[in-house]
């Protein structure tokens, strides 16, 4: 293992670790260029390296870029790439009243610890962790995704009604296109277009970006606050939150490096989770969504836990963990690496290298990320908006175009943030509607195989029903759902037992 | 199925054409610039990584860069259906595979039709393969038909979705053998193998590639091709077993239509001139891959063969 940690160290691997940290931070910064993205432009660039030195490359640009997404989604309130949605529930509202910097620097502090506990458990644990993902099947992937539907209730800032509208609209979009399961094509009015479904980082960034950048043209007051206290890092203010809330922080951690750990879920689905467990049980409920530090503590933490989470299956199983992972595996595979167990007995040097880099890169991203997140701050709140604007414009149609080079995804782009723009005036948020286009197909598709499962094996009830791991999901969603009913009833209970008291 | 025995025949011509026209091609002033080569698919897929693996051959070939670009959506659809509105000079260029383009547009409007894809070339197969876990109690594909045929609709297929090519290969499957399957569409070949390996249903009707990938995780019972599979060397064909079935998804490169003749016919022998490398071939074969040759004057009767191979199928399937 030391001489794995000596390999990682080379002169070269610190270069790459730093640079890919830099990188990935940038393009993860930029509002419609995800994680994906970068990790795919990089790829070509790591055939021509040593298999250890690439993997530490594109491993430290996805961590760049899932920590770079909290810039966009804090600052500007345009969650670039899907991981980084939950972050704007809080870190948007902490920047409009003068906190950007203590947000940008809490989520900095939170990704690292995230991404090592995440890099940690692959170092250590991998192979029997890798188990989880086998043990996930349809009708587990089903209950996780009507799980992530009822934080509709957590999103739904006030209006639980307009919430599910929202919801269900987002579910209903999550249908357009030929269906996986039974290939019917749905809603695509003839269109060809339509067939691939919608995308979703073009709706990403239509539903979240879009509406913002009209508010900033039609809305004279300035974009965020400029800093209260100057703008410095205010690393002291931030470590003392994050010791505040080191329950908070180790859970969401947790959670992301098993979130990551499921192939269909991924960095988004981690972070809103772990935002809903933290939400759930902070005595500060009712601060959240209105600017709560431990918000963003629990959605970065979450996020960039997936990174570590995600090989853990891509490396054990050859299963990528998520989609920047099925690039990564196939980056391996040209380089001729057979990924599985044997990879783990033949080439255990091998993964234990590009383990030590990715710690490395995440430690790196502590200097790097509150340098490029002061400058980003600082830039953001002292450009004006005339400026601001039109560059995030540019730049969200090129994002939108870049995902697969398709021209109609900027049109999709274009088309969702108008409706989302007149969707906000009438008081509909974009989270439940984006929370029912990413958890649709995997709550359809879940559902429509453990149907199938069931009646061949003759037994439906015990298919859904019947499964430890579905149960546990089950008494989490009924949980979430009845928690606040509950807590307040306690809270009442007790003002009526005081009031008697007195 | 003659074509791998074609296909050695096939090498020889297109190397002899290299040969003879290759000076001649030269003064044609192809490629002058990169050729960029697209890929209906996501990164790290198999059309991907085959084109990776031809990458570095054509550009030594053709002297230019070959940059490989994905476009993914509908399985394929979206980026055949643009096909044609490419630039038709030969240095666009994108990756095909059949049944896809013959089983797309016969079960709906994909905005191509099969006929408007113009092949110069298929290179290679990934063989259909049958897999079930490790632990499964299958030990033999008989095993596996005789409880199928037993009790029909109770052993559940994974594949990758539903009018695919796995799906189809399932349909076949049970009319050659009588077998009744419950077959479950997954979004891809990598989450139907995952819940394969979790036990989650009976098996897969995927790819040799997927059993090599997977290793002992899996057990291959059959694979579709006419000699055993280098990579898997213990796993019977179907033909040993008795039951006619050879392919898979065929993949080959195409041209937007109005691309010049000379110019398909030089691609079409720089393909084949990189499928006869051995490196290229050892790369291949390792990974599961069969390595077929289908040149430019082959392939109309190619594609005949292959739809006539699939029409009871797709009827069944409710295409056209």
């Amino acid at each position: 293992m030391i001489e794995a940690f000596l390999g990682a160290l080379t002169p070269f691997n610190l270069t790459l670790a730093l640079a890919g940290v830099i990188v990935g931070t940038i393009i993860g910064a930029l509002p419609g260029l995800s994680a994906t993205m970068a990790v795919a432009v990089l790829v070509p660039f790591t055939f021509t390296m040593d298999p250890a030195s690439g993997l530490i490359a594109l491993g430290a640009v996805y961590t760049g870029a899932i920590y770079g997404g909290a810039y966009a989604a804090i600052l500007v309130n345009t969650p670039g790439t899907p991981a980084a949605i939950a972050t704007s529930l809080d870190g948007f509202p902490m920047a409009k009243r003068g906190d950007g910097d203590l947000a940008v620097t809490i989520s900095c502090f939170a990704s690292a610890f995230g991404g090592i506990v995440g890099a940690l458990a692959l170092l250590f644990v991998a192979p029997p962790l890798a188990v989880i993902a086998l043990k996930f099947g349809p009708v587990e992937y089903f209950w996780l995704a009507i799980f992530g539907l009822s934080l509709i209730a957590v999103l739904s800032k006030g209006n639980t009604l307009k919430g599910l509208i929202g919801g269900f609209a987002g579910l209903l979009l999550s249908t357009v296109g030929s269906a996986v399961v039974g290939g019917d094509v749905r809603y695509t009015f003839g269109e060809p277009a339509l067939l691939g479904g919608i995308h979703i980082i073009p709706a990403l960034i239509g539903l979240y970006c879009v509406p913002v950048l009209l508010g900033m043209v039609a809305d004279r007051a300035p974009h965020i606050e400029r800093a209260k206290t100057g703008g410095g890092t205010r690393i002291p203010e931030a470590l003392a939150t994050l010791w505040r809330s080191k329950v908070n922080l180790i859970r969401s951690s947790v959670v992301g490096t098993v979130v990551g750990i499921l192939p269909a879920a991924g960095g988004a689905v981690a972070g809103l989770v772990a935002y809903s467990e933290a939400r759930r049980t902070s005595p500060d409920r009712a601060n959240f969504g209105k600017g709560a530090p431990d918000g963003v503590v629990a959605s970065e933490s979450a996020n960039s836990a997936t990174v570590g989470g995600g090989f853990v299956p891509t490396l054990v199983l050859g299963i990528p963990g998520t989609p920047p992972d099925a690039i990564i595996l196939g980056a391996l595979m040209v380089q001729g690496i057979r990924v599985g167990p044997q990879l783990f007995a033949e080439q255990g040097d091998l993964v234990q290298t590009f383990t030590f880099g990715l710690l490395i890169a995440t430690l790196l991203m502590i200097p790097t990320g509150l340098v490029i997140g002061r400058t980003a701050f600082r830039t953001i709140s002292s450009i004006p908006k005339s400026v601001l604007a039109p560059a995030i414009g540019v730049l969200i149609m090129i994002g939108a175009y870049a995902v697969e080079q398709n021209p109609n995804h900027v049109i999709m782009m274009v088309v969702l943030g108008a409706l989302a723009w007149v969707a906000a005036r009438w008081g509909f948020e974009p989270s439940p509607i984006v929370l029912g286009l990413i958890l649709g197909p995997i709550a359809e598709q879940g559902f429509v195989q453990a149907w199938l499962i069931g009646n061949a094996s003759g037994d439906l009830w015990g298919q859904y029903f019947g499964r430890p791991i579905s149960l546990g999901i089950i008494f989490f969603t009924i949980l979430t759902l009845t928690w606040p009913w509950w807590s307040d009833r306690r809270a009442r209970l007790k003002a009526l037992r005081e009031e008697a008291g007195a | 199925m003659t074509i791998t025995r074609r296909g050695l025949g096939a090498v020889l011509t297109s190397a002899m054409l290299v040969a003879t026209t290759g000076p001649l091609m030269a003064q044609a002033d192809f490629p002058t610039r990169p050729i960029t080569y697209v890929i209906p698919f996501n990164p790290g897929g198999e059309s991907d990584v085959t084109a990776r693996f031809q990458q570095p051959f054509m550009e030594e070939i053709l002297g230019q860069s070959v940059v490989i670009q994905s476009r993914p959506g509908a399985g394929g659809a979206t980026a055949w259906a643009q096909l044609n509105s490419l630039e038709a000079d030969g240095h666009t260029i994108m990756n095909t595979i059949v049944p896809h383009t013959i089983l797309q547009p016969a079960m709906k409007d994909v905005g191509y039709q099969t006929a408007d894809i113009e092949n110069v070339y298929f290179f290679h197969y990934t063989p259909d393969a049958i897999l079930v876990p490790a632990d499964s109690p299958f030990q033999t594909l008989q095993d596996l038909i005789d409880f199928a045929t037993e009790n029909p609709g109770a052993l559940t297929m994974g594949g990758s979705g539903t009018n695919t090519a796995n799906h189809l290969a399932s349909v076949i499957f049970g009319d050659l053998t009588g077998a009744t399957v419950t077959y479950v569409p997954f979004s891809g070949s990598a989450p139907a193998m995952t819940a394969v390996l979790g036990g989650q249903i009976g098996g897969a009707m995927s790819y040799t590639t997927q059993a090599v990938k997977a290793g002992d995780q899996v057990r291959a019972l059959a694979v579709a091709t006419e000699e055993r599979v280098p990579a898997l060397p213990d796993v019977p064909t179907f033909l040993e077993l008795g039951i006619d079935h050879v392919g898979g998804a065929y993949r080959g490169v195409a041209v937007p239509a109005g691309t010049p003749d000379e110019i398909k016919q030089r691609l079409s022998d720089v393909i084949g001139e990189v499928n006869a490398d051995p490196e290229f071939q050892r790369q291949m074969t390792e990974a599961g891959y069969q390595v077929v040759d289908i040149p430019l004057g082959e392939i109309p009767a190619f594609i005949e063969n292959r739809r006539a191979a699939y029409a009871t199928a797709i009827e069944r399937m409710g295409g056209s």
